[in-house]
């Protein structure tokens, strides 16, 4: 056994390093900088039943440490994904992805995941119920614990591969939020999504972004994504996913110590495509800097 | 092929008051084609910043920039010796196959640069080049003589007159005839929308988006064609006029 190995519902990885939805495409425009196979796993990008363009441009903002996006779950379509977008991946990834999907009812999200999940390449379903981007549908359903249930009973019921919802730190109470999908069957929890956030123009104070707002995420997000796998890890016993602003080795040691089993990095693969394979390549020296044997020791390991 | 590459600054001095031009001695072997670009590490700033190669060679390529906001300003600030990141292989460039032996380049403030490399490789392959260049005025102008070394025929507007025809591109368009050349094409919006709408003749428009990335992964910087969706970054910046919708 490797010493970064974690295993997600018995799904093994070779290390919990993951590139997030949305920052790494359908994986293969990263095959030019690296071989993918390194990767614990990838998620792929956000898809949903019919194809989208997503939020008119621009749609991308800078900030401090971070990033606001307002793409809006551009995709090709669920249809498009397995046909055009997955056989181009294998050619180059030859492990188990993450199917990140998301919907605007309870119907699509079934149809989109059921898809999805009976691809071979896919090993886990993430089910995003937190997009900020979307006008109807997406935010409302991880904002209301009933709601957040609905969506996990319904794909649940529908799917046989592991179901992690992913949720969506824009809420007053996230641990309801987490206590309600573990309750409504889901196997796993990813977290966490984007902060609502918006930017204005200097000159002419006009908003930056053709939305208005978008999803604000990197660096800077980091200590709310601490903070809040913190406390969902003491609140509930499936596994966590631990995402938001993650850019080092030591971000994931500290992202584990909080209580995640596995975790995604977003925004800093827009920054540096080597990302991932920088932090995988480091993992084992600061683990032998830090006296630690095996990563998934340390999981949780924050709480008394 | 992108990667990422290390650059040391050979010289960085400004053109106009705020036009920049920056010679980075590297890696220039992925260049392809003129119009392709690089996206520069700042540090202290959290995206990198997409320029275009202005020109290059087989040690350095230049890059001509507008000091607009934080990182370009940042980037004038840059000392020689000092070393750059860049993110390179990015776009598709301009395409000089089968166009006609005569053509028509339009450059608009900021949009200029990428036309020089272009005229460059165009008078390299024995076209005819026309250069058109807009500016707000004389003071901003850059690059006349430049264009004029290369053996190109060089156009100027201003808006106020102040050099050359007073106007737009699309004036001295119409007042010079130049209304059935195949046309190359980079600068703010409303002109590539303004230079498509008056041209009898196709061409390629160099266009500009706010990136996350740069090497298409974010789905940022998308733009609606014909054919679908592109990402600028990766089958852009330059596309064909048959193939954009223009929106209002
Ligand atoms: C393919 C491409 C080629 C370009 N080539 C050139 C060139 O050769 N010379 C040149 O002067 N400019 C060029 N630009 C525009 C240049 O990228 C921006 O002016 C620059 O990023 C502004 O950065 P800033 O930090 O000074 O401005 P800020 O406003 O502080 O930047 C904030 C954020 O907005 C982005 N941004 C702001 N304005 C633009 C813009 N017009 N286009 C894209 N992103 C923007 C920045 O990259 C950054 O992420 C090009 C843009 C693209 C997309
Ligand atoms: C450009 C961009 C696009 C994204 N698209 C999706 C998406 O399609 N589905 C999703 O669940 N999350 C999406 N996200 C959210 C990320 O997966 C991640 O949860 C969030 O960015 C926080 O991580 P980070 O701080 O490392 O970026 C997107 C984020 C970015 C920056
Ligand atoms: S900027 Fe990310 S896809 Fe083009």
């Amino acid at each position: 056994m490797g010493r970064l190995e974690v295993s997600l519902c018995g799904w093994k990885l070779d290390n919990p390093v993951i590139p997030a939805s949305g920052t790494f495409g359908f994986g293969y425009e990263f095959a030019q900088f690296y071989d993918l196979n390194q990767l614990g796993s990838i998620a792929l990008k956000g898809t949903t039943r019919e194809a989208r363009f997503g939020n008119p441009t621009p749609r991308i903002a800078e900030c401090d440490r971070g990033m606001i996006n307002a793409v809006g779950l551009q995709n090709p379509g669920v249809d498009q994904v397995i046909s055009k977008e997955l056989p181009r991946l294998k050619e180059v990834y030859q492990k188990k992805v993450i199917a990140n999907v998301s919907g605007f009812s309870l119907e699509e999200y079934v149809e989109c995941a059921q898809k999805m999940a009976a691809q071979d390449l896919v090993g886990l379903i993430e089910v995003n119920i937190s997009c900020p981007n979307v006008h109807h549908g997406g935010m409302s359903f991880g904002t209301d614990p009933k709601q957040a249930a609905k969506v996990t009973r319904a794909v649940k019921t529908a799917v046989s591969k592991p179901v992690f919802i992913k949720l969506t730190p824009n809420v007053t109470d996230i641990v309801a939020i987490a206590k309600a999908v573990e309750e409504a069957g889901a196997d796993g929890i990813s977290m966490i999504n984007t902060l609502l956030g918006a930017r204005f123009d200097l000159k002419t104070g006009k908003p930056i972004l053709a939305n208005i707002m978008g999803g604000f995420s990197g660096p800077a997000i980091k200590p709310i994504a601490l903070r809040m796998v913190y406390q969902v890890y003491e609140a509930v016993s499936i596994p966590i996913i631990g995402i938001g602003g993650l850019a080092s080795a030591e971000d994931v040691i500290e992202m584990m110590s909080a209580g995640a089993t596995a975790v995604q990095i977003g925004a800093e693969n827009c920054r540096n495509p080597y990302a991932c394979k920088k932090i995988i390549d480091r993992l084992p020296v600061l683990l032998d800097e830090l006296k630690i044997q095996n990563l998934k020791d340390i999981i949780g390991r924050s709480h008394s | 092929m992108k990667s990422i590459q290390m650059y040391t600054i050979e010289s960085n001095e400004a053109l106009t008051q705020d036009v920049w031009r920056m010679v980075l001695k590297g890696d220039t072997s992925w260049i392809e084609r003129p119009g392709q670009f690089v996206n520069l590490l700042i540090t202290g700033q959290y995206l990198r910043r997409p320029i275009s190669v202005a020109d290059w060679n087989e040690e350095t390529l230049t890059l001509i920039y507008k000091i607009v906001g934080e990182g370009t300003k940042k980037m004038a600030a840059l000392k020689c010796q000092e070393v750059l990141e860049a993110l390179t292989g990015l776009g598709n460039g301009f395409e000089l196959q089968h166009t006609p032996k005569k053509i028509l380049l339009i450059g608009g403030g900021v949009g200029v640069p990428p036309l020089y490399g272009l005229a460059k490789k165009a008078l390299e392959i024995g076209k005819q080049v026309t250069v058109l260049l807009g500016f707000k005025s004389q003071h901003e102008a850059f690059y006349l003589e430049e264009f004029a070394a290369l053996g190109a025929q060089v156009l100027v507007s201003t808006n106020d007159g102040s050099l050359g025809t007073k106007g737009f591109v699309t004036t001295v368009m119409e007042k010079e005839g130049l209304l059935e050349e195949t046309y190359f094409v980079c600068g703010p919006v409303a002109m590539l929308k303004a230079v498509h709408q008056l041209s009898r003749a196709n061409g390629q428009l160099s266009l500009e988006e706010r990136m996350g990335c740069g090497f298409g992964a974010c789905m940022g910087c998308s733009c609606k064609t014909k054919e679908g969706p592109k990402r600028l970054c990766v089958e852009g910046p330059v596309l064909k006029s048959e193939e954009i919708l223009w929106e209002d």
